[in-house]
């Protein structure tokens, strides 16, 4: 079969059996655009901005775990498109970005729309191509399939010059079944030797904890994890990327770690004397200030990227691997070991954790007469039964979210952990729900990062996504002015506007349903509305209490032992801000 | 900051070496020298790069440069027995009375005179970058007009070897 590049970009797509792209047209992708519209395959979902392209096929990835796919022209589309890639990278989420580029003679003249995007993208991907050559093509998108969704996951961006898809030139097309790289072969399986001596370790530890993240999710083994936790009988703590691998109802998870992590996590992690890290990197938000990190703990830790191992904290045991095989293993040898857990040591440990959880340290005020965010997200669970799919903004809500928002499933809780992007949450949803039509999503943002891609919701509207639009509105940029009140003697420089505007009207306006409430009493029966309009978008302006703050805390500079905690519940509301 | 020298066998993209460029200052690990060439398969190309750290950041150099796509192996030189050679360039002003001085002085560092004008001497020396540094610190500074170095490349000894 002889094909144009425009074509074999379409065909190989569909060939890989990917179902959407994301995208936004424009000179440097036309012929791209002209195959797309000669077949009915491959949905093409037109955003309103390459940011909320990228977003998008990101919330598809991360509810999936299939890749997401995008497609964006050279110049301001490709650079539109850097903070969702970006996005992507920080939280390890497989992403191909196909951007036009200039025709190939002209490269490097500063021609209409040029930018060098293998340049720009290169220290936010994990590998990107400049395809130069037609007969390269089919197989750079197998490579770059394969290079996004295997080992540590990651974007992948492939650039093709305007020349290269252009419709007279053709040539035999043929879609590779697999491709190997020399230069690239991800460790899969661990090393037998540290296996044993990690479940050694384990084993005869007095005050274990299990601490694990994202990389339980991106590598689906939510299920080897819980058969690991219960076989073991040990707490366990996730971070916010590995919220849903573990049951968080379930008895034995202690809550979320880190800078707004549960008081119990965070002192159980410093009290520990054996940690296995599963899947999570001990980044800044989950240790704290390093020197002051688990000072009697000797670590384990599971991961399947070199570099994320010993990167900022040293550990004693490393396991370079696939989580889901290592777990396996090491069931296995836990299972035969001779070595019997102390069970007087760990019913201690049980009963020095439970008395951190009864300081109840998410406990809030539920007799204030205005909205609390958090009983907002515990109606959310109630309605949804625990089962939606959550994305969120960023900031205080996104916290809150990931609080009490009681995650049973992986792949349910999306977020933009560790680059932060506020504008991620709603095209995020899209991607969702496209994958899902049949779910329930829910967007929990905030007043201010709805705003950074709002036009989305005219995207909702044209493919029939109906999500549900949780605007948690304190008029302020909540987590800004809460670090201002708390580090700052309450100078709220400028984290307030004075301008937002009626969210009602203006999703009207994108065709969908608006709805606002002030009081508690119309939360549970607003939320059972708005998830009852099956076939409507709806955005829920929520007026929050503009004062409430998100606690625990561990401070910039201070330890896990060190958090700082609701002082007292009722104070919260009858405070005036400043 | 122990020195470390680290051999690197990479495919041979237009690219790679911006890959390890940008790595060192994304992550703000330094470099002292880098230089880089096609091998003996035209596919690969074989870069040694002279850098600092303490055992934690070498380790996470070797890491991070290992994660690159193009990178298919690489060795840190300072772990074992090896051989570091770096090639010097040195254009000097020579007045009639010192040019015998500048010969021998070449000849005692076992450099060789490839170029002479009237007034210039071009001499060429290969050897460890401190021999280098030697030679450079014996002649008058005055009357070098420019050097170039190449920078230090390395190979290890013994049988083992960094290839495919
Ligand atoms: C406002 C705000 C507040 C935040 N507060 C907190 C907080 O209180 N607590 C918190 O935890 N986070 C918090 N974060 C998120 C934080 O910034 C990081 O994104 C997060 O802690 C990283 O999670 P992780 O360690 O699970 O790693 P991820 O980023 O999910 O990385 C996954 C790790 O697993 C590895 N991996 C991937 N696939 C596999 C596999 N198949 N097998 C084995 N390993 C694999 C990867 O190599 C990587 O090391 C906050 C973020 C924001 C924006
Ligand atoms: C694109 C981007 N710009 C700036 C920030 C810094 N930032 C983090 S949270 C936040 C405020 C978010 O306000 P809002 O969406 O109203 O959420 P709230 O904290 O009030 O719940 C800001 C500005 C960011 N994370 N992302
Ligand atoms: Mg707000």
């Amino acid at each position: 079969m002889e094909l144009n590049g425009a074509q074999i970009v379409v065909q190989s797509l569909i060939d890989e059996g990917v179902e959407y792209i994301f995208g936004y047209p424009g000179g440097a992708v036309l012929h791209l655009y002209d195959a797309l519209f000669q077949q009915e395959e491959l949905k093409h979902i037109l955003v309103r901005h390459e940011q909320g392209a990228t977003h998008a096929a990101d919330g598809y990835a991360r509810s999936t775990g299939k890749p997401g796919v995008v497609l964006v022209t050279s110049g301001p589309g490709a650079t539109n498109a850097i903070t969702g890639i970006a996005t992507a990278y920080l939280d390890s989420i497989p992403l191909v970005v196909i951007s036009g580029q200039v025709s190939l003679p002209v490269i490097g003249s500063d021609a209409f729309q040029e930018v060098d995007m293998v340049g720009i993208t290169r220290p936010c991907v994990k590998h990107n191509f400049l395809v130069k050559d037609i007969t390269k093509l089919a197989e750079t998108i197998k490579k770059a399939l394969y290079v996004a969704t295997s080992g540590r996951p990651g974007p992948v961006v492939i650039d093709i010059p305007k020349d290269i898809t252009a419709p007279h030139i053709k040539v035999p097309y043929s879609y590779p079944d697999n491709v190997t790289i020399r230069s690239y072969n991800p460790v899969l399986t661990g090393h037998k030797g540290q296996i044993k001596k990690a479940v050694e370790l384990l084993l005869s530890a007095r005050k274990p904890i299990i601490y694990s993240g994202g990389g339980v999710v991106l590598g689906e083994a939510s299920e080897q994890l819980i058969e690991f936790t219960r076989t073991l009988g040990y707490p366990i703590t996730n971070t916010l990327m590995g919220l849903g691998s573990y049951p968080a109802t379930d008895k034995q998870f202690i809550g979320m770690l880190g800078m707004h992590g549960t008081y119990e996590a965070n002192m159980a992690m410093h009290e520990s004397d054996v940690i296995i890290a599963i899947g999570a990197r001990f980044d800044d938000r989950v240790t704290g200030k390093l020197d002051l990190f688990c000072p009697n703990a000797k670590i384990i830790h599971i991961d399947i990227d070199p570099a994320s191992i010993s990167k900022t904290v040293r550990v004693a045991i490393p396991i370079v691997g696939d989580v889901k095989p290592v777990l396996e293993q090491m069931l296995e040898l836990i299972k035969a070991s001779t070595i019997k857990i102390d069970a007087d040591a760990l019913a201690q440990w049980w009963k020095q954790i439970s008395e951190w959880q009864a300081i109840n340290c998410l406990e809030f005020d539920r007799s204030s007469p205005l909205i609390k965010p958090q009983y907002v997200i515990e109606q959310l669970h109630e309605v949804t039964q625990g089962n939606a799919y959550v994305t969120s903004d960023v900031g205080q809500h996104q916290m809150w979210a990931a609080q009490y928002y009681k995650f049973n499933k992986p792949r349910r809780w999306i977020n933009s952990g560790g680059l932060g992007t506020m504008g991620f949450g709603l095209p995020a949803a899209i991607g969702v729900k496209l994958a899902f039509p049949d779910e329930d999503v829910a967007c929990v943002t905030g007043e201010a990062s709805i705003q950074m891609c709002i036009q989305e919701l005219s995207t909702a509207l044209q493919y029939k996504t109906p999500i549900k639009i949780l605007n948690l509105n304190n008029r302020y940029m909540g987590m800004v002015r809460q670090w201002q009140e708390f580090s700052y003697e309450s100078r709220y420089s400028h984290s307030y506007m004075d301008t937002i505007p009626e969210f009602v009207k203006l999703a009207e306006a994108y065709g969908h349903v608006g709805l606002r409430i002030d009081k508690p009493e119309e939360v549970r029966p607003t939320l059972e509305a708005a998830f009852a309009m099956k076939d409507r978008t709806v955005f829920i302006d929520i007026m929050t209490d503009r004062t409430e703050n998100v606690y625990p805390m561990i401070e910039a500079g201070k330890g896990h032992h060190d958090m700082k905690l609701r002082v007292a519940i009722g104070t919260s509301t009858d405070r005036e801000l400043a | 900051m122990m020195r470390h020298i680290i051999s690197i066998l990479m495919e041979n993209e237009s690219g790679a070496l911006s890959r390890v460029a940008g790595l060192f200052s994304a992550r703000g690990y330094n470099i002292e020298s880098l230089t880089v060439a096609p091998t003996e398969d035209p596919s690969l190309s074989r870069m040694t790069l002279v850098t600092r750290g303490n055992d934690e950041i070498i380790e996470q150099i070797t890491k991070q440069l290992n994660k690159l796509i193009d990178v298919v192996k690489l060795i840190d030189l300072a772990d074992s027995f090896h051989i570091e050679r770096e090639l010097l360039m040195i254009k000097v002003k020579t007045t009639p009375e010192m040019r015998d001085e500048i010969r021998s002085m070449a000849d005692i560092f076992r450099g060789k005179i490839i170029d002479v004008t009237p007034t210039t001497y071009i001499i060429e020396m290969t050897g460890p970058s401190e021999k280098l540094d030697a030679f450079i610190a014996a002649i008058d500074p005055e009357s070098i007009i420019e050097a170039v170095r190449s920078g230090p490349t390395g190979i290890s000894r013994g049988e083992q070897g960094l290839h495919l």
